[in-house]
């Protein structure tokens, strides 16, 4: 008998196959792109691939659809939660998302959001909440946080003439139609796995049924806060987590029941 | 055979049911809000969608999303709403979408009134919505009528791969005639090569009206103009009564082209000789026709429900050869026969000014009754 | 003894953002100073020996650039 020692490699991770091979356009460090791959990850897992239908909406992630190698329609700003509840209605064992950003979702598209979810629709909606408008230049958000400047905000968000922003996850929360509404964060891998934990979550109860998910995912954006991307993770830890605090704001009791 | 005495609304939707369609997405308003309402109850019956959308915008737009999936959609509503509608028009027409709309035109503008009107011809015919699109636009003016043309819409949208949308005014929705449906089309079980419905054994197909390189969008832009030029030469649609020997011709569509009828029949029986053109299709407009007629007719009289929008496209048909006339009534005011046969009797007359647009005279004739 | 791993950049997608070399508990990667991509990034890369294959630079990397591989030592009997 002889025993003999082999180093053998396994593959620890690759690039999901639910990405398409195109390089992004978002810039180095852009968590929209962390964002997209685990939405990709899960789908790999769930074998939900040719099942999905993704809809894109206007911002920075207004391409989502080049970048995912499943379909995928284009919705006009503010609208994607009306075309996902189209789809979904005609096609209702698919799974359908949409991708939005703060001006799309918060600002612009606020009643098409909020009759989703309290229609209950049978969708799962992605929001990334990176605290101003990115595509068109780093403009003041409704979750712009207080004296943050942007350029639309140029001496810092003034409460007083400009309002407060708004904490998506908590007001969808409150409406009895939406099954699974959290926030989790794209900062550090813990966050990142719980991130992932609540995609597989939410398309999870798509799957089941059980009505409407919705995931905030506190996100950065380097070039328009004028950070490197490792000093923008270390802004959204010391100042977005306080004001958009993590957690799971809505979840149905059945919810407590699924297994992965 | 059955005729049923409908309301036009209901009559609408029903025909719709009948042509196949697989989801209705609306809101309420009206004098349309009948096709939502009886939509609310025969869809689920049917086990077909119906969604009452949190506004006009957000319907449109659930249109769009079904009709990226090849499903046979429609939504209705009526002038404020349908201007709501306007940036979903266009991106369904960008993206090369089918989809039928329903617009039951009251007075306007602004919130206006419930009464019946003519006055969105210009925001369906001639875009409305921002780029380079048309719908093509179909103009009943009878519940019938309505009836036969809904089922025509949602053939003709997926021909073209066009917006195509009905337009009536409150009262063809509000009337009750009787009318015959025609039978229960199956519903669609073969999908287009371009719907996105999951890309199960096929590669994925992505559905937007994104062009970023200008050039790329021009090939579409010329895509949809060529496309049209086929609806133009194919589609166009009108009747005409009292043709063969009239002198001249009264125009309108929808009601004001029912209501001339029963003008024109009133002049005739006095010896005067005019007849009617009713355009059925007024995009594409039936230039073609109206061209003719310029080089047979004595004069035109366009009567519309509005501040002269049809009035202008006659005008651009007829070049000029002839004198054209005009008589409208805004703001939800339906005009009697008897001012229309007043008009046509004027207009018999001779002796019509050339000079100057149509619409001044009328706005001048106007003033004289205090209007 | 430490289980060994071993990391691939992708110099398609890398795009020098550096979350995985501040991430990396080992601290053995860095900006490769002497190449740029084809998009003039320069790409991540090891830099140093020590790689755990513990995946958290492809857990962090935006543009799922990273493939991590890992060393097994399997033990094997052959019967005599």
């Amino acid at each position: 008998m002889v025993d003999y020692d082999v180093e053998t490699e396994t593959l620890v991770y690759e690039r999901p196959d639910s990405l398409t091979d195109v390089s992004t356009h978002y810039c180095p460090g852009c968590t929209h792109g962390t964002a997209h791959r685990l939405i990709a990850e899960v789908l790999d897992e769930m074998q939900l691939k040719a099942n999905t239908i993704g809809v894109a909406s206007v911002g920075c992630s207004v391409f989502a659809y080049n970048y995912f190698d499943f379909d995928f329609v284009q919705s006009p700003h503010g609208r994607a939660p009306a075309l996902a509840t189209g789809i979904k209605r005609v096609l209702p064992n698919r799974t359908v998302f949409t991708y939005q950003g703060d001006g799309d979702m918060a600002s612009i598209g606020m009643g098409e959001i909020v009759h989703a979810a309290a229609r209950g629709e049978n969708i799962t909606v992605f929001f990334i909440n990176n605290t101003n408008y990115g595509m068109t230049g780093g403009q003041m958000a409704p979750t712009t946080l207080p004296g943050q400047k942007t350029t639309s905000s140029p001496n810092g968000r003034d409460v007083e003439s400009q309002g407060y922003p708004i904490r998506v996850a908590e007001l969808i929360s409150q409406l009895d139609g939406a099954s699974y509404v959290v926030r989790r964060s794209l900062n550090d891998p813990k966050n990142i796995r719980q991130a992932k934990k609540a995609i597989r979550t939410a398309f999870e109860v798509q799957q089941r049924g059980l009505g409407f998910s919705m995931i905030e995912f506190l996100s950065i954006c380097p070039t328009n806060w004028g950070m490197t991307p490792v000093s923008a993770l270390k802004w959204l830890e010391e100042k977005m987590i306080t004001y958009y605090p993590l957690g799971d704001y809505k979840v149905h009791p059945a919810i407590a029941e699924i297994k992965f | 055979m059955v005729r049923e005495m409908m309301k036009g609304n209901e009559a609408v939707a029903e025909a719709a049911i009948r042509a196949g369609v697989a989801a209705y997405f609306g809101y309420p308003i009206t004098p349309q809000t009948e096709l939502l309402e009886y939509m609310a109850k025969r869809m689920p019956e049917l086990g077909r969608a119906f969604v009452q959308a949190e506004s006009e915008l957000g319907a449109i737009n659930m249109v769009y999303g079904a009709a990226c999936t090849g499903q046979r959609v429609m939504s209705s509503s009526s002038s404020p709403g349908v201007s709501l509608m306007m940036e979903g028009i266009s991106y369904i027409s960008g993206t090369e979408l089918p989809a039928v709309l329903v617009d039951v035109m009251r007075g306007g503008p602004g919130l206006g009134n419930i009464a019946p009107a003519q006055g969105d011809y210009n925001q369906i015919v001639h875009g409305g919505g921002h780029g380079e699109y048309h719908a093509i636009v179909l103009a009943p003016a009878s519940v019938q009528e309505s009836v036969d043309l809904t089922v025509t819409a949602f053939d003709l949208a997926e021909k073209y791969r066009s917006v195509v949308v009905i337009l009536t005014d409150g009262s063809i929705g509000q009337m009750m005639e009787p009318c015959e449906m025609p039978p229960f089309k199956p519903m669609k079980t073969v999908f287009p090569e371009w719907a996105t419905n999951g890309a199960e054994g096929r590669g994925k197909r992505v559905l937007t009206s994104i062009n970023l390189d200008p050039a790329a969008q021009e090939v579409t832009n010329f895509r949809l103009m060529r496309r049209w030029q086929e609806i133009e030469a194919s589609e166009v649609k009108y009747k005409t009564y009292y043709m063969e020997d009239a002198k001249f011709a009264v125009t309108g569509f929808g009601s004001c082209g029912r209501l001339a009828l029963s003008a024109v029949r009133a002049a005739r029986a006095e010896g005067i000789k005019v007849g009617l053109i009713r355009p059925i299709t007024v995009s594409p407009f039936p230039v073609k026709l109206f061209e003719e007629l310029s080089h047979k007719l004595d004069a035109l009289l366009v009567v519309e429900m509005n501040n002269g929008q049809m009035l202008e496209d006659v005008l651009l048909a007829t070049r000029h050869q002839i004198p054209v006339e005009f008589y409208g009534r805004m703001g939800g005011v339906v005009p009697f026969p008897d001012e229309v046969l007043d008009e046509i009797r004027r207009v018999s007359k001779g002796s019509l000014d050339t000079i100057g647009h149509p619409r001044d005279r009328w706005l001048k004739r106007m003033a004289q009754k205090d209007l | 003894m430490p289980v060994k791993g071993r990391i691939t950049v992708s110099e398609v997608y890398c795009k020098g953002c550096e979350l995985c070399v501040s991430a990396c508990p080992q601290q053995v990667l860095g900006l490769a100073s002497d190449h740029i991509t084809a998009k003039g990034y320069h790409p991540a890369s090891l830099i140093a020996e020590g790689c755990t294959g513990c995946g958290i630079c492809s857990t962090v990397c935006p543009e799922a650039a990273i493939t991590v591989y890992r060393e097994k030592i399997v033990t094997n009997r052959i019967p005599a």
